[in-house]
């Protein structure tokens, strides 16, 4: 089948779609978006998690044809314009809080999703937030500084 | 594979009767994993996500009717007050991914008696209502559950709404699990004190073939706070009906060893839930709360 939906902010489409394929499987492997991660594919990892209509989502639990005509918004879609990088995903960066960066893109969409909601966050509301995304290198300490730091830097261009 | 997108609930209705083999699908955290897993090849999918009476709530005297694709996440966020019970559990599912796209009605119907929003249903006597092109029927939830991930739907038959009675007193639920998220219940339990029908109600998760409630457990802690007058007096719980309660929850249970957790760790799981949920509620009962 063919699938349409607003991708990024653009109206992407792809064909020849299986009816039991994830959105994950669309995004990586017909629509040219490896940014969210293919790990688990069970909805435990947190590793594919992209916005589905403003919602963090597993995109490996949402069924190809469930998306269509939907809006989307990928790890890619995160910064505002090309080259450039969101104040999440410097924070990253600065915090060290990648290591393999299997489960960043994830992490950048949940801790994104965290922080549009609630600006200063507490200890316990990160840890909540980010429950659903594993990090196999177990980098939490450097996770949880990079998620603090970028809600300062949020609120301060906010303000 | 089929994938059928039915936009209204007549449709929904008309295309599972025409294609009693279609798999439901709402927020597929059951099964697209199946599906991901190939553990199951559906012929067809019949997506319930366009369907927007399924996504709504609505009050009905004193009963809330929770359609069934309202997700985990708008259970916490819009029905805390009024299903408290209800809400603790959906917090303990999963993650906030999960919570965003699982429903209480792909609970009922992956019918696991590891799922979470079991216990509350039963302990505040929820009906389930189910509907087909033959026409609605509701039956309670301990009805609707008839075995390990079996459930009293007919094939042509969808599950369209949970009608639930508003919290007239505390409800607690507990869930022992490895971890604080992300985790499947190794046994729960849910409690709702009903002073104003002097009721109480209770219900078991994954500690036998099918959640149930534990009615002798209702029964004694509902004469005993008769006899003892606790009710009115909102008294101290004598230590031995805490105790006893604890019991017979443990009783009503028919666990097995798997891989989560030995049967005998969920007859004393639930014992100690049992206590503390009740203590918990009396707690709120005596402070005034709910």
């Amino acid at each position: 089948m063919r699938i349409t939906a607003t991708v990024n902010g653009e109206t992407r489409q792809a064909d020849d779609v299986w009816e039991g394929e994830s959105l994950l499987y669309v995004l990586r492997e017909r629509m040219g978006l490896p940014g969210s991660k293919n790990a688990c594919e069970q909805g435990e990892c947190g590793s594919c998690t992209v916005y589905l209509d403003g919602e963090a989502v597993c995109a490996c639990l949402v069924a190809a044809g469930q998306a269509q005509g939907r809006s989307i918004v990928t790890v890619e879609g995160l910064a505002p314009a090309a080259g450039d990088l969101h104040p999440v995903q410097q924070a990253f960066i600065e915090a060290g809080a990648v290591q393999c960066g299997f489960c960043t893109p994830g992490l950048l969409v949940a801790t994104h999703d965290l922080l549009r909601r609630r600006g200063r966050p507490t200890d316990a509301e990160i840890r909540e937030a980010l429950a659903g995304n594993l990090c196999r290198c177990t980098g939490y300490e450097k996770i949880l500084a990079a998620v603090r730091l970028a809600a300062d830097r949020w609120q301060d261009r906010a303000s | 594979m089929d994938f059928l997108q039915p936009a209204s609930w007549d449709d929904a209705l008309a295309a599972k009767a025409a294609r009693p083999e279609a798999v439901p699908i709402a927020g597929g955290t059951d099964v697209m994993v199946e599906i991901n897993f190939d553990a199951r090849r559906p012929a067809a999918l019949l997506d319930l996500t366009r369907v927007p009476d399924l996504a709504q709530w609505s009050a009905e005297d004193d009963r809330i009717r929770l359609g069934a694709g309202v997700s985990y996440a708008r259970v916490i966020t819009e029905l805390g007050e009024r299903l408290p019970g209800l809400a603790m559990a959906s917090r303990t599912v999963g993650s906030p991914q999960i919570r965003n796209r699982g429903t209480v009605g792909g609970n009922l119907g992956a019918a696991s008696p590891a799922g979470d929003s079991h216990p509350p249903l039963l302990a505040a006597g929820a009906e389930v209502e189910v509907a087909s092109v033959r026409g609605i029927r509701r039956m309670p939830a301990a009805d609707f559950y008839t075995g390990v991930k079996r459930n009293a739907l007919a094939e042509d038959e969808l599950i369209s709404a949970i009608l639930i009675p508003r919290a007239a007193g505390p409800q607690q639920f507990s869930k022992i699990g490895t971890r604080n998220a992300m985790v499947i219940a190794v046994a729960s339990f849910c409690i709702y004190l009903n002073p104003r029908d002097r009721t109480v109600g209770t219900g078991i998760g994954s500690a036998a073939p099918t959640p149930r409630r534990a009615t002798d457990a209702e029964f004694f802690l509902a004469a005993a706070l008769d006899e003892a007058g606790l009710w009115d007096s909102r008294a101290d719980l004598p230590e031995s009906v805490v105790t006893g309660f604890g019991v017979k929850v443990q009783a009503a249970a028919s666990p097995v060893d798997d891989v989560r957790g030995t049967a005998g760790y969920r007859r004393h799981g639930l014992a100690v839930m049992a206590r503390r949920t009740l203590t918990w509620a009396w707690d709120a009962f005596q402070a005034g709360e709910g």
